[in-house]
């Protein structure tokens, strides 16, 4: 009944050779001249745009204490997205780092975090709201506040989702850069504070044509009483696409075959 | 690790729907505010991909983030409220004798999925997401792929350590044992009876289920 797993399962270099030729035999190194452009994105705001396959995206915080919450959509077929229950099995992981990759629901990597100065990036933290943030930090509506007024990441997320056509049915569990949420052996979550310090930075190599949502909004367990939302710098450069020497694809046999089902959607 | 057992004193008797449901195929059923929904895992440690809907608004659904954030804890067991993606309880766990189910590890299995986990060869093994696509595609509530959102596991055990492993344990149901909720609005139900044959989910033999749902009776107060 079962189909018996094969000691030689297909693998990379089992590839026809035009496929294998698709693949850069290098990974690209960050450097300041491949940079194609930058935006710095201040503390609370919500942004999304399309990363095409082969731009990486360093965020980098200015400040401490940064959380950047993400959802990944396939351009070109939206019902395929970042997926954390499939991203978190396959890696045996609960938490993402240098080296793991971003999975859809369709065994794709979306993106990978090709580096990062920062050793935890949260996936089970979820989304501030307006509730909370009004129960957290109290109310401050644009009528007084203009746009220091208080903002919280899911109407972030509704928002820049509605400008791509997606609403409500496409929210699903995000990742958090640059926190960290801990569990107990009970299972009791905790937030780690000051988790990330300026400076800190992750680059996410684009694998397909995403589209990226970003909330700068502070983390949905950050325990404090003070709106203090960090702004962190967007930069996208040209890195290209994982090598075969690249350490996300070689991190363990199972991300081997998701940069083969990868490629394969591009050849 | 510390789980809470907790015992129901509803009779089967008096269920007004029992079914048993093979291993490797979709189910779906509407149940009604204030009725009990019982699974029980006839044989023992088989995963029960479960998703929940608003009848009246399907676009309102199973949040596993919202279900662990509003108890601030990543297992299911008796007490917890199902919440949905709006904020608000769908459904409460009034008995257990699990102790614990999996929210996390909880992607349904797919094709795909597969590729990746163990093999690109194991594409054409059957799997819950495939149950799940041709269960909506039947179903009038329409649902779309987009509304199949990370599902809940019921009976399986796939524990996150401090240092943020998260690993596939063998699981702690054992035959007969069961969980039972309380629905707390009208319910749409979405199970993948899980045909996973890959790891110890299903113990390696998935095996058939049991659903019985009670009317709230005037005398049952919740306390069970």
């Amino acid at each position: 009944m079962s189909i018996a797993a094969s000691p030689d399962a297909l693998a990379f270099d089992d590839l026809p050779s035009l496929a294998r030729a698709s693949v850069p035999d290098h990974s690209t190194s960050y450097s300041q001249e491949l940079a194609l452009w930058r935006e710095r994105m201040p503390g609370g705001f919500h942004w999304s745009g399309l990363l095409r396959r082969g731009n990486s995206l360093r965020i980098t915080t200015h400040g401490p204490n940064a959380n950047v919450s993400a959802l990944f959509y396939n351009f070109e077929e939206r019902s395929e997205r970042y997926n954390m229950p499939d991203t978190l099995k396959g890696q045996s992981t609960a938490y993402l780092r240098k080296g793991l990759v971003c999975y859809s629901d369709m065994g794709r990597v979306l993106c990978s975090v090709a580096d990062s100065s920062c050793t935890w990036h949260d996936t089970i933290g979820g989304i501030s709201d307006a509730a909370q943030v009004d129960r957290q930090y109290g109310a401050k509506r644009y009528q007084e506040h203009r746009n220091a007024m208080h903002r919280n990441a899911r109407d972030g997320f509704l928002t820049q989702l509605g400008k791509w056509g997606m609403g409500k049915r496409d929210l699903v569990p995000n990742v958090n850069f640059f926190s960290k949420v801990m569990v107990d052996e009970d299972g009791n979550m905790k937030l780690v504070p000051n988790h990330s310090v300026n400076g800190d930075f992750v680059d996410l190599r684009f694998e397909m044509n995403t589209i990226v949502v970003l909330s700068t909004c502070q983390h949905r367990l950050d325990p404090g009483p003070r709106y203090e939302p960090t702004a962190v710098e967007l930069m996208c450069w040209r890195s290209g696409t994982a090598g075969k020497d690249d350490l996300c694809r070689l991190s363990m046999p199972e991300n081997g075959r998701g940069f083969i089902n990868t490629e394969r959607y591009y050849l | 690790m510390s789980v809470r057992i907790v015992e129901s004193n509803l009779d089967p008797v008096e269920a007004i729907f029992d079914a048993e449901h093979p291993p490797g195929t979709p189910w779906m059923h509407e149940i009604r505010k204030g009725q009990i929904f019982r699974i029980v895992d006839l044989e023992g440690n088989q995963a029960v991909d479960t998703l929940f809907y608003n009848a009246h608004d399907t676009q309102e659904r199973y949040s596993l983030i919202d279900t662990i954030l509003a108890q601030g804890n990543l297992y299911l067991s008796v007490g917890t409220r199902i919440m949905s993606s709006e904020g608000r309880p769908m459904l409460t766990i009034v008995a257990d004798t699990c102790g614990r189910h999996d929210t996390v590890g909880g992607g349904a299995c797919s094709s795909e999925g597969n590729t990746v986990r163990y093999a690109l060869e194991k594409r054409f093994m059957h799997n819950c997401r495939d149950n799940y696509m041709l269960a909506i595609a039947e179903h009038p509530a329409a649902l779309h792929k987009r509304d199949v959102v990370p599902n809940i596991n019921f009976f399986m055990n796939v524990p996150m350590t401090p240092e943020g492993r998260l690993t596939f344990e063998d699981g702690i149901s054992g035959p007969g044992k069961y969980v039972e909720l309380r629905a707390e609005m009208d319910i749409l139900i979405l199970i993948s009876n899980c045909p996973q044959l890959n790891n110890p989910a299903n113990g390696y033999n998935p095996t058939p289920v049991r659903y019985l749902v009670w009317d709230a009776p005037a005398a049952e107060t919740g306390a069970a």
